[in-house]
Parts: C-alpha cells; sequence; structure tokens
C-alpha cells in the first residue's frame, strides 16, 4: 500500500481546494493520519473508497476525541540593561494565550478486497462550543451509522447527511455530552454513609443536611445500664 | 461477486420502509420487544411493525446496559481497565484482554515472549470453543427447542470454564493478560488436561451435529431465512462469522496475521448463501478449526518465560502516540483504539464492538420474514449486550 504522504499527494492532485494535512503519530505504533477539510470531506471519502489502488471499502472505527481548549504559556527571555552600569540582566517574560479546542472525528479505513490498512482520516470541528457540524460519511460506509450515532450521542458533534442522528446509548431527553473532558457528572447522589470520601462530599453538597439518624429504641442506654439506675 | 460491484454500491437514503396504511392489508401493528424478553439475549430492544406476522419496519434500540466504559477507562491507568474489558464480551473475557493487551502493547513498542503468544492463541481458541457452541445452543433455544441442545452445550462451556478457573482464578472474569505476556505460566498438569479436553471436542461436535444439523424442523426454519448479501455487509462493516457466512473471506487472524497465528495451519470455512443456516454452519466449523489450532498450539507450545521481564508494571506511561489494535474475536472485529498522551492514564480509549455494527444490518434481514424468524436471525447475528451497550 501507498505510504500515507503519497496518499495525501494524490489527494492534493485530485481535489485542488482541498486541505489535506498530515497527522504524524510520534508513537510507536507510527500510524500517522490525514487530517481533512470538512468542504471535501465527503468527496475524498467517495475518493478513498472507489479508487483502483487504494479500494478503502470497509470503514472499521468510527470515533470520536475531544481536544479541550488549552492554556498555554509562552516564555520569553530578555536582556534588560542595567541602567546603574551593571550586567545585563535576563528577565523572563510569560505570555499567555488560548489555544482554542476542537472535536475529532477518526475513521479507520481497510480495504477488505486488497486486504491492507489501515488509511487513518480525521475531521475536525471549528471549535466545541457551537460549530460542530461535520459531513457525515454514513453515505460512503455504512459502518459509520450507528458510530456516528454514538459520537453525535457522547461527544455532540452533528454529522450532516445523516439520515437518522438521534441519541443510541444515552435516552433521549439527557442533555449533556458525557464524553467530553469537561463533562460534569449530574448532581443527583443520593445521601448514603459510604466510605468513598469524594461520593460522601458530593453528596453533603447536594443535601447539607443528612437525614436524621434513626432513634435509639426505648429501653435503659447502655450508660444508664451501667450506673444502675433504672 | 466481483470488486467493481463493491464500489458502486451507496446505501439508499431515506427510511427503508415506511409503515402506511394499507386498505388492503389493514392496520399495521407496531410491537416493541424488550428490552425485557427472553429470545433479544439481554436488554436489547427491538422497535417492530408488523403486517400480520411479517416484519415490515424493525428499529433497533440500544443503551439499557449502558455504563459509559470508555470515560471509566479514560480515568483509570491503563492497566486498571483490563478487569473492565472481561465485562465488555463476558463470554469471550480471554479474547477481550487479548484485543486491549494487544493495543497497549502497539502503543508503547512492548514486546511478548514466545511462550505467552502461543498461551494468546490457546486461550483464544478455547473461548471461540466457549462462544461458538453456546451461540448454537441459544440459537436452538431461539428456535423452540427449548434448553436441551443448549445445555449440552453448557456441558463442555463447563469444562473449558473450569480450565479457566484453574488458571485464571475465575471462571468467566479472567482478567488474564498483561501488556507483555500473561499473569500466570500454566502447569504441566493444566496443559495435559486441556490437550486432553480439545482431543475430545471433536466427539461432542460429532454428537452435537447427528443432532442438530440435519434436523428437519432446523432446516426449514433457517434455510433462505435472513439472507445477508456480501458487497452490504462489506460496507456496513460487518466482520467475523457473519460475514464470511455471505461468502467474503476476511478473518483478521489470516489478514493481519497478529500474534503467532501465521504459524498455524488452519482453514476459513466460507458459507454460500448468506443465510441463518450458513450462519449457523459457520459456527461449528470454525469449531473444527479451532480445534485444529490448539492442537497445534499444545504440540509446538515452546518453553520459556510468559511474561516479557523488562515489561514495566508500576508507573506505566506509553509515550505520547495513539495506536489502534484488532483482533478477530469470535462475533468479528474487536479493536481498541488508545491515545496517549504521557500521562498513567489513557487519553483517549475506544472498544470497536463487533457486535453492535453487526447489528447495522439487522433490519434488512428480517424484512419479510416473520416475527419468529427475526429472533432466529437477531440468534445467528451472536450480540452480547454488555459489548453493544459498553
Amino acid at each position: 500500500m501507498e505510504t500515507t504522504e503519497q496518499i495525501r499527494d494524490r489527494l492534493l492532485a485530485r481535489f485542488p481546494g482541498a486541505t489535506v494535512t498530515l497527522v504524524t503519530n510520534p508513537g510507536p505504533a507510527a500510524e500517522h493520519s490525514l487530517l481533512l477539510g470538512a468542504a471535501h470531506a465527503h468527496a475524498i471519502a467517495l475518493f478513498l473508497r472507489d479508487d483502483p489502488a487504494l479500494q478503502l471499502d470497509y470503514c472499521s472505527n468510527a470515533t470520536g476525541v475531544d481536544w479541550p481548549d488549552k492554556e498555554i504559556i509562552d516564555v520569553k527571555k530578555l536582556t534588560v540593561p542595567d541602567p546603574a552600569g551593571g550586567a545585563p540582566k535576563i528577565v523572563e517574560e510569560k505570555t499567555k494565550r488560548m489555544d482554542p479546542g476542537y472535536l475529532e472525528a477518526v475513521y479507520h479505513l481497510y480495504s477488505m478486497a486488497l486486504r491492507h490498512g489501515p488509511v487513518i482520516i480525521r475531521l475536525r470541528t471549528t471549535n466545541r462550543s457551537d460549530q460542530v457540524t461535520l459531513p457525515s460519511l454514513t453515505p460512503v460506509w455504512r459502518s459509520c451509522d450507528f458510530q456516528e450515532r454514538e459520537i453525535f450521542d457522547l461527544y455532540g458533534i452533528v454529522f450532516e447527511g445523516h439520515r437518522d442522528l438521534r441519541r443510541i446509548l444515552m435516552w433521549d431527553e439527557f442533555k449533556d455530552y458525557p464524553m467530553r473532558k469537561d463533562y460534569v457528572d449530574p448532581d443527583d447522589y443520593e445521601w448514603e454513609p459510604t466510605p468513598h470520601a469524594e461520593v460522601l462530599d458530593r453528596a453533603k453538597q447536594h443535601y447539607p443536611t443528612p437525614p436524621p439518624a434513626a432513634q435509639p429504641p426505648d429501653g435503659p442506654s447502655v450508660a444508664s445500664a451501667k450506673e444502675g439506675k433504672p | 461477486m466481483s470488486v467493481s460491484d463493491l464500489s458502486s454500491f451507496t446505501p439508499a437514503s431515506g427510511p427503508t420502509v415506511r409503515a402506511v396504511k394499507d386498505p388492503f392489508h389493514g392496520d399495521l401493528l407496531e410491537v416493541s420487544m424488550g428490552p425485557q424478553h427472553p429470545s433479544t439475549h439481554g436488554v436489547f430492544r427491538m422497535v417492530v411493525t408488523l403486517d400480520g406476522e411479517i416484519v415490515v419496519k424493525l428499529k433497533p434500540v440500544f443503551g439499557y446496559l449502558h455504563r459509559n466504559h470508555e470515560k471509566i477507562a479514560e480515568n483509570t491507568s491503563y492497566l486498571g481497565s483490563m478487569p473492565y474489558t472481561d465485562r465488555l464480551d463476558y463470554l469471550c473475557s480471554m479474547s477481550t484482554n487479548w484485543a486491549y493487551a494487544l493495543a497497549v502493547e502497539k502503543l508503547s513498542g512492548q514486546a511478548v515472549p514466545d511462550r505467552a503468544q502461543y498461551l494468546r492463541v490457546i486461550l483464544a481458541e478455547l473461548t471461540r470453543l466457549v462462544n461458538h457452541s453456546c451461540l448454537v445452543g441459544f440459537l436452538f433455544n431461539d428456535l423452540g427447542t427449548s434448553f436441551t441442545p443448549l445445555l449440552y452445550a453448557f456441558r463442555e462451556r463447563e469444562k473449558i470454564l473450569d480450565l479457566f478457573e484453574s488458571l485464571s482464578g475465575s471462571r468467566m472474569m479472567c482478567n488474564f493478560q498483561r501488556f507483555g505476556g500473561c499473569r500466570v505460566d500454566p502447569s504441566p498438569e493444566w496443559l495435559a488436561a486441556a490437550s486432553q479436553l480439545v482431543n475430545n471436542f471433536p466427539r461432542f461436535l460429532d454428537e452435537y451435529e447427528m443432532m442438530l444439523t440435519g434436523n428437519e424442523i432446523m432446516l426449514a426454519r433457517t434455510q433462505g431465512i435472513g439472507v445477508l448479501d456480501a458487497k452490504k455487509a462489506v460496507n456496513a462493516g460487518l466482520t467475523g462469522p457473519v460475514l464470511r457466512a455471505s461468502g467474503y473471506n476476511y478473518d483478521i487472524r489470516k489478514v493481519d496475521g497478529y500474534g503467532f497465528y501465521p504459524r498455524f495451519d488452519f482453514r476459513v470455512p466460507l458459507g454460500a448463501h448468506g443465510d441463518t443456516y450458513d450462519r449457523y454452519m459457520m459456527r461449528v466449523l470454525e469449531m473444527r478449526e479451532s480445534v485444529k489450532i490448539l492442537q497445534q498450539a499444545f504440540r509446538d507450545l515452546p518453553a520459556g518465560p510468559v511474561m516479557d521481564p523488562k515489561a514495566k508494571i508500576r508507573g506505566f506511561r506509553p509515550k505520547p502516540g495513539e495506536a489502534y489494535g484488532r483482533i478477530e474475536s469470535p462475533k468479528g472485529e474487536l479493536g481498541f483504539y488508545l491515545i496517549s498522551d504521557g500521562s498513567p492514564n489513557p487519553y483517549r480509549y475506544r472498544v470497536r464492538p463487533p457486535s453492535l455494527i453487526n447489528l447495522t444490518l439487522l433490519e434488512e434481514m428480517c424484512l419479510g420474514h416473520t416475527i419468529a424468524d427475526s429472533v432466529v436471525i437477531l440468534g445467528s447475528i451472536d450480540i452480547v449486550l454488555g459489548e453493544v451497550d459498553r
């Protein structure tokens, strides 16, 4: 099979306006992937499926990944001359910038006919809040049907062109997207005397006053029995 | 079927069948089968629209067993989610363990000693025997042969589970594979007992087949029922025995050659019609091939360590990167997709569940058949809800 670079070059030659970027995988697996622009993703997917040299007729795995906003601190070293005439000082200047986050859909493609693969393609949304639409690849590979529904359900990527985009694992009335990194569990813990400190803390936040402990049954207490009182 | 047919296939858009009021056939009936239904193999639900007894629409509904396994695994260490993988496909915990270990070994570049590779093949093929014999039993349960074939299968399954218990300490939740090998080395007595069990297995299969395969009711209820087209199946990502019953030769043991499978001499059975009967026969034939693999594995099992001595157990932090590892589990392609950011927990942990994706074409397989046949078709696909819902 061609290397990922060769596939990228062929795609760029075939689709002049498209953005196809190589995303390298630094790990030992070294399975590099292709980041596709959303505009041409559907056409490129069709090309990958039907191209006689590739014939990626089987989309094995489709999944989402959440990359939240990241605060990056740039450290710049400045040399400040000493006005008193001494040696110049080196001062570190820190600037903060936000690296905008995005949601990502990853597809692992194999060829069942030619028995090669995987070719990994990625699609990214513009941000994580309001522009989360990506083209659906279900019309190209039907196997994405349930998997794209799952990404929609757990990550909140809206797939345009999916014919039946509903929640699949969570119930329909559910609001949030549980697989996102900033997902907060709903505050519906019941109060219970539990040895798990974290659960107990959360339960206490929800129920500031625990229900009163059960009253001891009537009768002489242990203390009074010891003292011999009636 | 040629390759060019495959590429031109595009799934139709819009609903496959619309439920309409037909003056000749009267009103249609919508039935919610499940989630508490004995024939749905767990908490699975099918919303079936019926015209008389005939299925005209079927919508699968999932999620009743959803516990967000992936999120749990992202919040624990790599090794910490190994016991959770047992709970995915609870009939085949040994193969699921292997799939996860394979993905992590790919992610971290970990080597596996020869003896462990052989041991993994042995355990995975024993798991295949467990899964397929149970599946055949459950299939006959769905056909109305209440429990007798299933108990014959369970008798054999218990023998294999006894082996698993004596090796790993647990019948079903084995938690046996580690990154870089296996947890314990089996004793010579264990290997002798396992080898004897495997040698006796074809006798059980002959007995089983003598009673079941030629059965007239079985033939009438399964032949020509739920026919699956191979090019549709490829496009829908169906894998495992369900795909091969349609005649498409794709077995990851042969294609990827993971583990030590290239060292073994075995054949991949293929169906001709893609109906329920072929899917049943596929399981029986695969069990016979598994017996062949197991006999070779017991013969060639090398001496040596079962765990790579350089494998890191404490403070295991793979370098940043990602990996997708997949195996041919008894149900199809089971894959794990992992992204590491260099921390002790996986940044992204994804299970590619064969049971879920094999259900993609359930509706098309059931359309036009009776509601009783849809139960058998579902049984022949072989799902485990622990894996479908995760």
